[in-house]
């Protein structure tokens, strides 16, 4: 392999192109598990049921993917509001989330894939849209608009999860549940309420996220498997339920993803977030900016 | 029962099943039947981590294909040097003690920090040693690798009554073993950390020795089970191998069957194990995935300790009397003390 200076640039742009995607697939996990320690493995179910649903209204309407996404957002966030509760009926409330809930997200994601499976077959979905053809060039750089437009959206998503969480009432109140749940109890509010819209909103973002996927990739039902990894990677490594911590660590993986795709071959990039994952978990489980 | 006569009694079971097999006339059971006992193989050794000391592993499909994938390695090298052949229960050491030492060091790195991440690390792992094995052409990488298989065995006849034969004793072997630690020392060390991790620390509970021996044996038990499978599938390839079907099988058969035991997996396996044989006939593959999914969400909910927790409910015990353990009841989320 032949070291070329343009090529190292235009992975390190691609990584972080993708890495501004990255972040979308995992700030629902951050919230769930970050903050309402929720272990939501079947959160990249969720994201293909997205990337799904924006394939439907892109084959059968012409809609554009991420339209379609912000406006099935509510669905999305009514979906997650009644799995939450099913969960804290069945789990929480009993105190048996640590195997039972596990495995029961585990069984969701089975569902779900299995579902898609059943329904549209194994073949790979892709979506139409103007951004997804051409590129944009600056001297040696390639920005593809295709990984751009997610990055861009995924980014001002990931802005306003923030703004929510820091600046209005139910976002204080979700930070707050994941420090003392007793303490918001005394301040009169309740805090499954606030969960369960916590809940809510992380699977709302997977609707987003999933049209991304689709816009950056042809997808098929099992493509979420090779997410669950990375997503929990990015989610330690960015430190606990920290937004911020998670655009770093998606960027950071996503740029080690894409060198490593670049100059050893695309077949050795999945274990990339693992060893990511395997490292931090070693030498710093709270991660960048753990709190 | 002591144990010697436990053995006893399961090898008269097994001598039995072989020999109702051998009487059905048709070889399809034993292919069958092959696919069950390893099922309770795989069940039994997630027990061991999953239902004695409550931490998920979700990477079953993992050391299971470790396994496979060392006899892979060996009978490549074999042929490729005009060696003797390698007997399969050798094989199987070797599959149990590469996936034993995998389990043993994941352990070590996760397993001193909160349950989920274990879980989440045992998924990452699948799809490493996935990445590993597709760009390893040695073993076949993806586009997999064939294994030739005698066709008769001296004494035993044709070659999957062999296979099914010694799956059926090394299934006997993981029961005895989950039936040993169930009962010993170690099983009430697991007890305490799958009850309350914190307290039995407190208490002088050696936590991180006692859950590495458990990823070490269930890991190793894992193994064990692949080592045979190239032969029984003739082509291994690893998409396959590594399917979520494995993964989802080997939890749902202890959650569903009850984790408290032995027996839960047992019967988890052989229900749905069953099944599943069924259904993949007569139905399809996939809608009996979805069955195996349903199942596992369903009885996760409606039935925490499963068919066996639901069998003692009838008979007005506690199921945690019957095995002579305590539950801790825990504060629900959001309980005011």
């Amino acid at each position: 392999m032949i070291f070329s200076f343009d090529l190292l640039i235009n992975a390190i742009v691609s990584g972080i192109l993708i890495g501004g995607f990255y972040a979308a697939v995992t700030s629902g996990v951050s919230l769930s598990f970050g903050i309402l320690d929720i272990v939501n493995i079947a959160h990249p179910a969720f994201i293909i049921l997205g990337s799904y649903v924006a394939y439907i209204a892109n084959a059968s309407l012409g809609l554009d993917p991420i339209l379609t996404a912000i406006v099935m957002t509510p669905a999305f966030f009514v979906l997650g509001a009644g799995i939450y509760q099913i969960y804290y009926v069945s789990f929480e409330k009993r105190g048996q989330e640590s195997l039972r809930g596990l495995a029961f997200f585990f069984g969701l994601l089975f569902i779900t894939e299995v579902t898609l499976v059943l329904y549209f077959g194994v073949d790979y979905r892709y979506v139409e849209a103007p951004y997804i053809g051409p590129t944009w060039h600056f001297g040696d750089v390639d920005l593809p608009l295709r990984m751009l437009v997610p990055c861009v959206v995924s980014l001002l998503l990931i802005a306003v999860l923030q703004l929510i969480l820091t600046r209005t009432f139910i976002g204080r109140a979700i930070m707050a549940v994941a420090q003392d749940q007793l303490a918001l109890r005394l301040m009169a509010v309740d805090p499954v309420r606030i969960k369960r819209i916590a809940f809510g909103i992380s699977i709302a973002t997977a609707s987003l996220a999933g049209a991304f996927l689709i816009i950056i990739q042809p997808v098929e039902p099992s493509v979420g498997r090779d997410y669950i990894g990375r997503v929990f990677a990015i989610c330690v490594l960015g430190g606990m339920g920290s937004l911020p911590g998670t655009v770093i660590a998606a960027m950071l993986i996503g740029i080690v993803e894409s060198l490593t795709s670049t100059f050893y071959g695309p077949s050795w990039a999945p274990a990339v977030s693992f060893g990511f994952l395997l490292l931090t978990l070693a030498v710093r489980p709270a991660g960048l900016l753990g709190r | 029962m002591r144990t010697p006569l436990f053995v006893v009694a399961c090898l008269a079971v097994a001598a039995v099943t072989f020999a109702v097999a051998l009487a059905a006339g048709n070889d399809y059971v034993f292919f069958a039947g092959y696919v069950v006992l390893q099922y309770i193989v795989l069940g039994t050794a997630w027990n061991i981590l999953g239902g004695y000391c409550g931490y998920v592993n979700f990477g079953s499909a993992a050391f299971f294909a470790l396994g496979a994938y060392s006899t892979v390695a060996i009978y490549k090298y074999v042929t490729n040097n005009d060696f003797f052949s390698i007997p399969i229960p050798v094989l199987m050491l070797v599959g149990g003690i590469v996936s034993g030492a995998v389990g043993f060091g994941m352990g070590y790195l996760t397993l001193r920090l909160r349950g989920a991440f274990f879980a989440i690390a045992t998924l990452a792992l699948a799809v490493v040693l996935q990445t590993l094995v597709v760009n390893w052409d040695y073993v076949g990488g993806s586009r997999g690798a064939y294994i030739l298989r005698a066709q008769e065995i001296p004494l035993i006849g044709n070659y999957i009554r062999y296979l099914f034969l010694i799956m059926l004793l090394l299934a006997v072997a993981a029961l005895v073993v989950a039936r040993l630690i169930e009962r010993s020392r170690l099983g009430y060390g697991f007890a305490t950390i799958r009850d309350d991790e914190l307290a039995a620390e407190a208490l002088g509970v050696p936590t991180l020795r006692l859950k590495l021996i458990a990823t070490t044996i269930s890991g190793a038990l894992m193994g064990m089970a692949g080592a045979p499978f190239p032969y029984y599938i003739g082509y291994l390839q690893p998409s396959s191998t590594f399917g979520l079907d494995y993964a989802v099988n080997s939890i749902a058969m202890p959650l569903i069957g009850g984790t408290t035991s032995w027996v839960g997996p047992l019967i988890g396996a052989i229900l749905l194990g069953s099944l599943q044989q069924i259904a993949t006939v007569t139905i399809s593959s996939a809608v009996n995935l979805l069955i195996v999914g349903f199942l596992l969400v369903a009885f996760v909910i409606v039935a925490p300790n499963g068919i066996v927790g639901l069998f003692h409910t009838y008979l007005q015990r506690k199921p945690e009397d019957f095995v002579g353990r305590r539950k801790v009841e825990t504060d629900a989320p959001g309980s005011v003390p």
